[in-house]
């Protein structure tokens, strides 16, 4: 097997932040938990693209080992959440 | 719709590397309806982040002594009724994104590579989840 540590294509946006484009999960201080495409963030708010949300009944665990193995079932195609209530960002194939 | 000049640069590294394209929903019907053997299928994407590590993961990967009988992609975001329909063999269980990758044998998909297990990886990296998943859906090394 050879080697390809090259990146091909085109980044449409240079500089951007650094998990943009990444799935991640965003843990808040309320009762729900996202995991989303991250976009950005600004002074105020997390900006999320197609994002799944979890609120039980459903065991967390059990909504994760779905997602990860079938993909995020989305509930908003773009999605805020204030950075005031967000304890932890973790990529989506970490958690 | 994005620019096919744009476009055809990932088209091109695609059949470069042995994939037949699939552009319309026949074709791609052609492709995967009674599909028998091993398939994958790649959902291409423009995102520079994800697909930008996906497509040279895929070239390393299909120089591995075992790989699937045949080859296939679908561009997201450009090919949207061929992709969609190509979507439609995956199953109803799998959420779309992309890129992607899907394993199909005999019309069922057994190994899938979502967005969020190629974005932010090396193509080494995923080349070596690809080539696992060959020796185990796409016969013996033996």
């Amino acid at each position: 097997m050879g080697t390809a540590n090259e990146m091909s294509g085109h980044v449409f946006h240079p500089g951007h932040q650094e998990l943009h484009g990444i799935t991640v999960v965003v843990t808040t201080s309320g009762n729900a938990t996202f995991v989303g495409r991250f976009d950005r963030e600004d002074d105020t708010l997390a900006y999320l693209k197609d994002v799944g949300v979890h609120r039980g009944p459903e065991t967390w665990d059990v909504y994760l080992e779905r997602t990860k193995l079938y993909g995020i079932k989305v509930d908003h195609r773009e999605l805020t959440v204030p950075r005031g209530e967000i304890t932890a960002i973790t990529r989506l194939r970490d958690a | 719709m994005y620019d096919p000049r744009l476009v055809q640069p990932m088209r091109n590294e695609t059949v470069a590397m042995g994939l037949k394209e699939l552009t319309t929903v026949a074709e791609v019907d052609d492709a995967l309806a009674n599909q028998s053997g091993t398939a994958l299928v790649l959902v291409n994407s423009v995102c520079g982040c994800a697909a930008g590590t996906a497509r040279p993961a895929l070239r390393v990967a299909l120089g591995h002594s075992v790989t699937p009988d045949q080859v296939y992609s679908v561009f997201a975001g450009v090919d949207t009724d061929a992709t969609g329909r190509a979507r439609s063999y995956f199953g109803e269980e799998f959420q779309p994104s992309s890129p992607s990758m899907a394993l199909i044998r005999d019309g069922e998909v057994v190994a899938m590579l979502h967005r969020h297990m190629i974005e932010g990886r090396s193509p080494d990296d995923i080349a070596a989840d690809l080539t696992t998943a060959f020796d185990k859906h796409c016969g013996s090394t033996v």
